[in-house]
């Protein structure tokens, strides 16, 4: 590497401005502007347009996720996963499900394995529309937005068909699903991947050869995948330099090895690359969806919880007859259950990168301490690296590019 | 890659600076002094038969009432074999610091001023350890397992002087 690479902070930036050292100007971008995605505030150094420095300052919505859940039972923690990033709780869900599950050694019934794939595929779907629409919109492209949110709306619908929620699902629970799917929920899918690959191709016929879209964004925000790695940029920003790391793919959880699907790459790192690579995400997505909704309908009916009454409570018919079921359900909803001492680490492809997990079990009811990962968090890092020498008007580009969600960088 | 080949690595070089090696679900966790720590980070990452050039993860855990109480974990990835090691290393109260994986890995900057914030843990080496998800005034570390977890008293007249001495933050 030729310039090592260093990841400023504000104070950094502010001090020597404030004692008049510099000859740039310092500039405040949010924490309230609609180019953030959030409430991420930005000290930018400039030289004119030209962006010399920039450091991040978050934390502005820090709710102390991880401290909240050592308090709480294994359970009753999975609330709080949702909250962390807004755009894919069901990610989320499933990062957490899955470490516990790795504490227990417990296993998920085929059923809640193929759910599980259908709906945090739907979920990719439905946060790279969120992503698309934004990044339009921050590049002045209006329509975009309109036609993104068309689509998204009803896969939240079928989320609200689902869980009973829109956004804050906590469908996901340990050992399997909180309850089965409804009737009517392969038809609804169905009818929704009916229309969805020819709303990709409305998307690309709006951006992809557009040359006001191609003059912001190709050769714009280079990073080389070195750097990238090094910086621990994950998900389609890592993928658009052309290094193909999918955990689906390298580390498959939830029986994603078993599907047949393509990890797209880009090739230049740059914030179009990041566009094809994630517009390519989504045909692979509705690719497996597809399939897991074969999957669903050849499979038929059954459990989609954990047998194992320790972990998942009994079906509420069985407690009116069983007297053993009745002390499983009162014992797991007022104590929990007791994972055996260790730790484990999982991570998942969430949409915007590596999210990972690690539990820490005291072989108590409640987890004795839970990390997340945060791609949002970690990608954030790279933002100096890939705007410095570049004109502000870029850097709005980038931060959408990026995809940040606030909500999980400061948890 | 197989979590034998790594430890046979790790202990060839680094045999006398391991402290313990677990293997929990099939995942391997080497506990390593705070010198063996960096040493098997670097060798890790440089070794290209070993190839680990993605740090995925770092964190810090309290054990409260062991010795050490603090162990900073590191989740190191190669993509190339695809494979996870867990590198661990324990520091002790009054000053708990360990060496930062900074210089090797750029991605730990974040990682390790998350730590230091929350837990108040100092990483020796690093850039710029200041707090990052917290204000810059705030007093102590919550993720500390003797920080209290509760309401937090809202300042009202008959009360906002004696809660703002403590508070300098709350004023601006």
């Amino acid at each position: 590497m030729a310039e090592p690479i260093t990841v400023p902070t504000p104070q950094q930036i502010i001090e020597p401005a404030l004692a008049g050292r510099t000859e740039t100007m310092v500039l405040n971008m949010g924490p309230h502007h609609p180019s953030t995605h959030g409430v991420l505030r930005l000290v930018l150094e400039l030289d004119g347009e030209v962006v010399v420095n920039v450091a991040p300052d978050v934390g502005y919505l820090h709710t102390g996720i991880e401290k909240t859940m050592e308090s709480k039972t294994y359970q009753k923690a999975v609330v709080l996963t949702d909250r962390m990033d807004y755009l894919a709780p069901l990610s989320n869900n499933l990062c957490y499900a899955l470490a516990v599950e790795k504490l227990l050694d417990v296993e998920i019934p085929e059923r809640a394995q193929i759910a599980r794939v259908l709906l945090t595929e739907l979920q990719r779907l439905s946060s790279h529309l969120v992503w698309l629409g934004t990044h339009a919109l921050d590049l002045a492209a209006m329509s975009v937005f309109l036609y993104a949110f068309r689509e998204r709306e009803q896969i939240l619908d079928i989320f609200e068909l689902v869980s009973g929620a829109r956004m804050m699902t906590s469908y996901f629970r340990i050992g399997g699903l909180a309850y089965d799917l409804p009737a009517d929920f392969i038809p609804t899918v169905e009818q929704f991947l009916a229309i969805m690959p020819s709303r990709i191709d409305e998307y690309e016929d709006l951006l992809t050869a557009n040359p006001l879209w191609l003059e912001r964004t190709v050769g714009v925000g280079v990073i080389d995948a070195q750097s990238a790695i090094a910086l621990g940029l994950t998900g389609a920003n890592l993928r658009a330099t052309g290094v193909a790391y999918d955990v689906r793919k390298a580390m498959p959880y939830s029986g994603y090895e078993t599907y047949s699907f393509e990890i797209p790459i880009g090739k230049n790192g740059d914030i179009y690359d990041r566009y094809r690579v994630r517009i390519a995400e989504m045909r692979q997505s509705v690719k497996i969806v597809q399939q897991a909704t074969e999957r669903l309908r050849e499979l038929g009916p059954g459990p989609v919880v954990t047998p194992n009454r320790k972990v998942a409570p009994p079906p509420k018919r069985e407690i009116t007859e069983s007297m053993e079921s009745l002390i499983h359900h009162f014992k797991l909803w007022t104590e929990g259950f007791k994972p055996p001492r260790g730790d484990a680490y999982v991570s998942i492809e969430s949409p915007r990168g590596i999210l990972g997990c690690y539990v820490v079990s005291d072989g108590s009811p409640k987890p004795w301490r839970v990390h997340f990962r945060a791609p949002s968090f970690i990608n954030l890092q790279s933002l100096a690296h890939m705007a410095k020498g570049r004109l502000v008007a870029d850097l709005v580009a980038l931060i959408a590019s990026l995809d940040p969600v606030l909500g999980e960088v400061d948890r | 890659m197989d979590n034998q080949t790594v430890l046979a690595a790790l202990r060839a070089q680094l045999g006398k600076e391991i402290l313990a090696v677990s293997e929990f679900r099939g995942d391997l966790s080497v506990t390593l002094t705070p010198a063996g720590y960096l040493a098997a980070a670097q060798l890790l990452r440089d070794d290209p038969e070993l190839a680990y050039t993605f740090l995925e993860n770092l964190c810090g855990v309290d054990y409260l009432g062991r010795k050490p109480r603090f162990e900073v974990v590191a989740h190191l990835t190669s993509m190339r074999h695809r494979h996870r090691v867990c590198l661990k290393v324990g520091c002790d109260e009054p000053n708990p610091a360990v060496p930062s994986l900074t210089p090797l890995f750029p991605t730990a900057n974040y990682q390790e001023r998350e730590t230091f914030d929350l837990l108040g843990i100092t990483f020796t080496g690093h850039p710029s350890l200041t707090r990052i998800l917290l204000p810059d005034d705030w007093i102590g570390h919550p993720l500390r397992k003797d920080h209290p977890l509760g309401d937090e008293e809202i300042a009202f007249s008959f009360n906002q002087d004696r809660i703002y001495a403590r508070k300098p933050f709350a004023r601006e």
